[in-house]
């Protein structure tokens, strides 16, 4: 392997990755909790929280992922001047983590929901009728139920998500699709090797996470 | 039944929608450069020249450097562009058949290499890792990587800009170089300069770095009056040359020759002033014993 | 269940008040947060005239934004037709009853799935040229990566769609002594189509912002020609990308409500298809975003 048998652009190879599975897991986890909250919000009793709720779907979703981590930088980052850290890479890092999570959210709140149009509607009638309050209802009867019966679409959007991360290679962040081009451009005539072997890494790394998902959703399945 | 014709519609959009793909090479600045081209010339029967000749010859230049290659409508202007017109008329031909196609940093080498197009004219430095790849005529201008910063700022030297942030392209040859030479310096890389001008302008970075003459285009911009200067102290040699391919010495050498003639009959110091001599500085002489020998 | 209706009584007196606080009090948040950031964009001089200006003249709209808004829209029909023919071949390869068809078909789908999609725009752009010794336009490397990823998430929703249709049908078709093939392209593939409109339409919504990845490889579509080539003429990068945004949430908005009225016109003309949960159906790798 020329190419990566040089320690250089080895390591660059695993740095990018690495930036990949960081913003992964940090957007992930924020975006679930904003998805969550957004759910709540769009099936709330209140307008102003469902106007809101569906006002964020409706934007983010319709929104190319670039434009909005274009946004982050020069909106949040210039315009707003929030600052997330003072190192310019890990400041375009969290600037990246608060696109990607804002994007995915917008999909984790619809697809909680299609999940709470699932549960049959007598849970939440029996769950008024002993005297549970909304958020009550939805915290311990509805939430459970649904979460598990949308496991497989979650999945599909945390794999999304995983590859929605190169994006944020428009910021200048060096991950692993900025890697890749610059490998490219140095070594064009590996481009085939270069390719197959960063398409190959993605590939190992979520076709399995993808059956992952289907024998989770499987396992976990509210039988009825 | 309804799917076959809803079928059918769609296959005909899909054929109107490729005829008319294929057929936008036609008209100039449209900058999607279909390339028919059979790739690289290895002989003179596909070189510039016998492109020249059939009429047509397609440039790859920048879009977004005001003064030297700016897209402006559906047309370009700038310093490059100009050059660009002296060697096609220089090859004998007319000023129409030039097609130029949107070319970013990055994608500069495999345009050529893949025969996108047949010229390269986009503030494109010389060095011998790229003459690996391509061949180049010139250089038709010696610029020099500088650094742009506000006005009152104390930096005067790159070695000032340890732990600072400078904004670059990503795969251009000044942003290699600090991430070379200047690793203490904070480098932060977009995929266009307006993006870096507009960061420094918000403060964001406290300098651009890229070649002096680009720098100089950016800070004549009228809102940018007063707001910019270029440090004015050059830390590297950045010739301009004319991309082609490889192979195509014969194509290489008539432009050197036309590079020549120009640098004599004014055509140079005209386009020199349509262009960059707006911002008053008066137009440099090119130095033909230092043009390449086309190896 | 229907969500509202059911989740909470309908409000009474006490719950009135307590909702009309938080509307109150939320409302006064979120207006309080606009405000701030109006305050902040004026701060940063991002009203003033000149950089909205370029806007009001149509030679702007005609040179850039609508030659973006036309490249945009080229790609994504053209890719979409052809991911429509990618999913329609690999899916009903997927479901062959011979190993060597339906395995092959079944790698290349997972491929392509996990593969991102900015990688192999690159790939094609970059790459692909130095094997087959030709240049390869922006427009076809785009294209081309468009069709392959969307045709792989097609060619499962597809295949969902298929198994969807009630297995009485097919089981009829096989009684009356039709063979495979003729039972996938008479009964299956026309109602799995049906059903499945819906999922196609939302997929061409996310083609239409994946072409905006192309600018990377200087398509001129809108993001390359009405935000980079706008600034770089008038400097107002962050005004050119809020107006493409608003373009792009328009345009997709549209196409939503497309979505939405095929949905309820083919429920109204009766068809009993088993409605198909779009998210489950396409487990696994990258149900496309």
């Amino acid at each position: 392997m020329p190419v990566f048998s040089d320690p250089a652009n080895f390591d660059a190879y695993v740095s990018g990755f690495l930036w990949i599975l960081k913003m992964t897991g940090a957007s992930a986890a924020l975006a679930l909790v904003i998805g969550v909250l957004l759910a709540g919000m769009r099936v709330s009793p209140v307008p102003v929280l469902r106007w809101f709720g569906a006002a964020w779907v409706n934007i983010f979703r319709n929104t190319p992922l670039t434009l909005i981590i274009f946004f982050c930088y020069f909106g949040l980052y210039a315009t707003l001047t929030i600052s997330l850290s003072d190192d310019l890479i890990l400041n375009n890092f969290w600037l990246g983590v608060v696109g990607l999570s804002v994007y995915t959210a917008a999909f984790v709140c619809e697809a909680l929901r299609s999940g709470i149009n699932t549960v049959p509607p007598g849970q939440a009638e029996a769950a008024r009728a002993i005297g549970l309050t909304f958020s009550q209802t939805l915290r311990i009867v509805v939430l459970p139920q649904a979460g598990r019966a949308v496991i497989a679409p979650l999945g599909s959007v945390l794999i999304a998500l995983c590859k929605n991360t190169t994006i944020v290679g428009t910021i200048g962040l060096l991950e692993a699709s900025n890697i890749m081009k610059q490998l490219i451009n140095d070594n064009g005539d590996q481009v085939i090797l270069i390719f197959l072997v960063f398409a190959g890494t993605f590939a190992a790394v979520l076709i399995p996470v993808g059956y992952f998902f289907g024998w989770l959703a499987n396992r976990l399945a509210v039988k009825r | 039944m309804r799917m076959t014709r809803v079928a059918a519609t769609a296959a005909a959009a899909v054929l109107a929608l490729t005829m008319a793909a294929c057929g936008d090479d036609g008209g100039s600045g449209t900058g999607t450069g279909s390339g028919t081209g059979t790739g690289s010339g290895d002989s003179n029967a596909t070189g510039v020249i016998a492109k020249a000749q059939g009429g047509s010859l397609k440039v790859g230049v920048k879009a977004d450097q005001p003064g030297l290659g700016l897209q402006t409508g559906t047309a370009y202007e700038g310093f490059d562009i100009e050059m660009a017109k002296i060697i096609a008329k220089g090859l004998g031909m007319q000023e129409s058949g030039i097609q130029y196609v949107t070319t970013v940093s990055a994608n500069r080498e495999p345009y050529i290499q893949q025969g996108t197009v047949d010229l390269v004219i986009a503030t494109y430095t010389i060095n011998d890792e790229r003459k690996t790849k391509v061949n180049f005529a010139g250089p038709y201008f010696m610029a020099g990587q500088d650094l742009l910063v506000p006005t009152d700022s104390t930096i005067s030297a790159p070695e000032q800009l340890e732990g600072k942030k400078v904004c670059s392209v990503t795969g251009s040859t000044p942003a290699k170089r600090i991430q070379e030479k200047y690793k203490g310096a904070q480098l932060q890389l977009f995929d266009a300069y307006s993006k870096c001008i507009t960061a420094l302008a918000g403060g964001q970075v406290d300098a651009v770095t890229t070649d002096d003459i680009i720098l100089a285009g950016y800070a004549a911009q009228p809102q940018f009056a007063g707001k910019f200067k270029v440090v004015g102290k050059p830390f590297s040699e950045e010739p301009y040359g004319v991309g082609l391919a490889k192979a195509d010495k014969a194509g290489c050498e008539k432009i050197n020759e036309i590079l020549k003639a120009a640098a004599s009959d004014g055509s140079y110091k005209a386009a020199w002033d349509k262009t960059l001599g707006k911002s008053g500085t008066p137009a440099p002489e090119l130095d033909t014993s230092k043009l390449t020998n086309c190896a | 269940m229907n969500g509202n209706p059911v989740l909470y009584d309908h409000p009474g007196p006490r719950a009135k008040v307590r909702n009309a606080i938080l509307t109150v009090v939320f409302g006064g948040l979120i207006l309080a947060l606009l405000y701030w950031i109006y305050r902040k964009f004026d701060e940063k001089g991002q009203f003033t005239k000149v950089l909205w200006e370029p806007f009001t003249q149509g030679a702007v709209w005609k040179n850039f934004i609508f030659p973006g808004i036309e490249g945009t829209l080229k790609a994504a029909a053209t890719a979409m037709v052809f991911a429509l023919a990618f999913g329609l071949i690999f899916s009903v390869g997927r479901l062959s009853e011979h190993r060597w068809i339906s395995v092959p078909a079944g790698v290349v789908v997972e491929f392509f799935r996990a593969v991102p999609l900015l990688l192999m725009i690159f790939f094609i752009s970059f790459g692909v040229p130095f094997l087959i010794h030709q240049p390869v336009p922006p427009f076809w490397s785009v294209v081309i990566g468009l069709t392959l990823y969307n045709g792989s998430v097609l060619a499962e929703a597809f295949r969902a769609g298929i198994r969807a249709v009630p297995s009485g049908q097919s089981e009829a078709a096989y009684a009356v002594g039709m063979r495979k093939s003729a039972v996938m392209q008479h009964i299956l593939v026309p109602q799995a189509a049906r059903a499945m409109l819906p999922v196609i339409v939302s997929q061409l919504v996310v083609l239409l912002k994946d072409t905006a990845l192309g600018y990377i490889v200087s398509y001129p579509e809108l993001l390359q020609l009405g935000v980079n080539v706008v600034a770089a003429n008038y400097f107002n990068v962050i005004q050119a990308a809020i107006v493409a945004a608003v373009l792009y949430i328009v345009v997709n908005f549209a196409l939503t409500g497309l979505a939405n009225y095929l949905d309820r016109r083919t429920q109204r003309r009766g068809i009993k298809t088993r409605p198909i949960d779009p998210g489950a159906a396409m487990g696994g790798a990258g149900g496309g975003f």
